[in-house]
């Protein structure tokens, strides 16, 4: 089970690495939220995945009586999902207003903050 | 059931007697920006008062960062756990002499922030929350530089992040949402990285708390999966720190915001980068720092020359100041590749100069554009005439950050280039005295162009041109108040560097034998 996620979650990385390296700013988000997604699996697998056992100490034991599924990356992925989810909302409407303004969602030509062919620094004094 | 319940001792899980008053304070800054911020976000249409809640907030945050700071010098690395509940279990604060000096630090430049802001920020950019955002982002940082946990480390990045944003984008013109974009895709894709090497390293260790990493990640060698997490956290750390090669967010998107925004971020956001760089390299990984060091020099060397060289090459004064941040950072990563506890104190001492003469000028660039009406060297000229005092306030700063004596900036290089020698590292040395030279010339030919010159580009020689009067607002107290207490401060640590000298050396012991950390966390138990 463990295997074959660790490959799923390899190719979701691959995926989001190949949309980060586009110049269209639609196809870089949807590689953020793919990578968000593919850290989020990546914690959840390092965690242990046990489905037939509960996380849950009998009352006669002090730890657990064999391997069960680490709840604390479970709670941790919980967090990063909030954080990754809100940051993408924030994104996508940033992303928007920038085409709305700059008529563009290709990164290379939004060169409002830093103009091509600016012309060079005072150089006498 | 009952029968159970009194078989559980929890005294080894819980710390069973009520928190000490004084331990209160290591969570007093972000309950004070928190509680400010959730105010200031409550009356933010009264425009009038904003800024007076958020100077009082402030305020208060300054007072306890200078009460931890006092707390640490007297009793060490002290450490305070949620709900009581033992380490490694607990999250724990843990403050030091260098977290608690970096958020002493900070909160002094945001509040001189909040100060200037009465000037910068008009009703409507209040109206979108400067303040409560300016809080917020006080939360982030302070609680990055307080927390003892890793995992926690993460969230408050995420919470300067998300403030950051929100200041970033205030005004809504065209070239902030420009520079927004690549600032807010870049830092994301760094916070991922940092929660998957996170996500790596409680794989392997199976523990989030940083005094328990350090204690099992030493004897773990530098080869392995180990070496993988520490590579990608410094990846993640130097692309927020804004190490060449991964820093073109910094000089696309800092010169975008209002000049106070653009202020506080040069001032506060990069060093939490460096603050997590030394934290994670100095303490927690110290064999796969020393496996990186060639690596890690390597980037400071280069990010200190290409910062500088990219100053020399701007006409917009605010880039120009954009690149000086990055090569700052540069000079303060030169302490981490060299390793040793002196050099470490000098990054710590550089970070501290570097929050607060980088603020300063970024508010010195707003009154050049308030006195000559542009922030192009092409188009200022002349305020030497239009204000003397600021034309000698400005020579200073730009001593303190070329690293002239008797400045801020000169100390922490000193140290920093004897501990290179020291340990062999020549061309570190080299490096910064190279940059040193070439910031001088940089921020030299601000002055002379904005200053010194008889009016714009095209002014003959001795021909003075007249100029406008600026709104009085603009050049008022609210303006002067700030970059004179961040002056002041620049002057003060640059002729009595003792106590700032004897602080990061505190802080440097603190990363490099790290007894006393594990000892206050873990209380002396033996593990």
């Amino acid at each position: 089970m463990e295997a074959a996620l660790s490959i799923l979650i390899g190719l979701f990385f691959a995926v989001a690495t190949y949309l980060l390296m586009s110049r269209q700013l639609v196809r870089i988000l949807l590689g953020i939220a793919i990578l968000g997604n593919s850290v989020n699996l990546l914690i959840f697998t390092s965690g242990r995945l046990m489905r037939e056992v509960p996380p849950v100490i009998p009352e006669a034991f002090q730890v657990p009586p064999g391997p069960i599924a680490n709840p604390l990356p479970q709670a941790l992925i919980l967090t990063a999902i909030v954080i990754s989810f809100s940051f993408f909302a924030f994104l996508l409407v940033l992303a928007f207003r920038a085409y709305q303004e700059l008529g563009t969602d290709d990164t290379n030509e939004m060169r409002v903050a830093e103009p091509t062919g600016e012309a060079s620094p005072p150089q006498g004094y | 059931m009952a029968a159970t319940d009194s078989a559980v001792d929890l005294s080894q899980a819980m710390r069973l007697e009520p928190v000490l008053p004084a331990d209160w304070l290591l969570v007093a800054p972000l309950i004070i920006t928190i509680l400010g911020g959730a105010l200031c976000l409550m009356t933010r249409k009264n425009t009038a008062a904003q800024p007076k809640v958020a100077i009082i907030f402030l305020t208060l945050l300054v007072l306890s960062c200078a009460g931890l700071l006092a707390h640490v010098l007297d009793k060490g690395v002290v450490t305070m756990v949620a709900g009581g509940w033992l380490p490694p279990f607990g999250i724990a604060f843990t403050v030091d002499a260098l977290g608690a000096t970096l958020a002493l630090t900070s909160s002094i430049v945001a509040l001189c922030a909040a100060v200037y802001g009465m000037t910068d920020v008009d009703n409507s950019g209040r109206r979108y929350g400067f303040y409560p955002f300016l809080l917020l982002l006080m939360t982030g940082v302070c609680g990055a530089f307080l927390t003892g946990d890793i995992f926690n480390l993460y969230v408050w990045f995420e919470v300067l992040l998300i403030s950051s944003f929100g200041l970033l984008v205030l005004g809504n013109e065209r070239a902030q949402l420009d520079g927004a974009v690549k600032y807010a895709l870049l830092n994301i894709i760094a916070t991922t990285l940092f929660l998957i090497a996170t996500g790596l390293l409680y794989g392997i260790l199976g523990t989030l708390n940083m005094a328990d990493i350090a204690i099992k990640a030493r004897g773990a060698g530098s080869d392995g999966p180990l070496m993988t997490v520490a590579v990608l956290y410094f990846l993640a750390f130097a692309m927020k720190a804004a190490a060449f090669p991964v820093n073109f967010w910094l000089p696309a998107s800092y010169h975008t915001p209002r000049i106070v925004i653009a202020a506080v971020f040069a001032g506060l956001l990069t060093k939490v980068g460096v603050y997590a760089l030394l934290r994670i390299f100095a303490l927690l990984l110290p064999e796969a720092r020393i496996a990186l060091a060639d690596i890690i020099a390597l980037v400071a060397i280069v990010t200190m020359l290409t910062g500088v060289l990219g100053a020399l090459a701007q006409t917009d004064v605010r880039r120009l100041l954009g690149y000086l941040v990055i090569s700052g950072i540069g000079s303060m990563l030169a302490g981490l590749a060299i390793g040793t506890t002196p050099a470490l104190a000098g990054a710590i001492f550089y970070a501290v100069h570097s929050i607060l003469v980088m603020t300063a000028l970024y508010m010195a660039a707003g009154m050049m554009r308030a006195l000559g009406g542009s922030y192009s060297l092409r188009e200022l000229g002349g305020l030497y005439r239009a204000s003397p005092a600021f034309a000698a306030v400005f020579l200073m700063l730009a001593f303190a950050v070329a690293g002239l004596p008797p400045f801020s900036g000169f100390w922490p290089k000193v140290i920093l280039v004897d501990a290179a020698l020291v340990g062999g590292h020549g061309w570190i040395a080299g490096a910064i005295l190279v940059t040193g030279l070439l910031t001088t010339i940089a921020v030299g030919r601000v002055w002379i162009y904005a200053f010194w010159r008889g009016g714009p580009e095209g002014t003959a020689d001795g021909q003075l041109v007249a100029f406008a009067v600026p709104a009085p607002e603009a050049v008022g107290a609210n303006v002067w108040l700030p970059i004179g207490v961040l002056l002041g401060l620049v002057v003060l640590l640059g002729v009595q560097p003792e106590f700032m000298m004897q602080v990061s050396g505190r802080g440097a012991s603190t990363l490099s034998e790290p007894m006393g950390y594990l000892r206050s966390v873990f209380g002396g138990v033996a593990r």
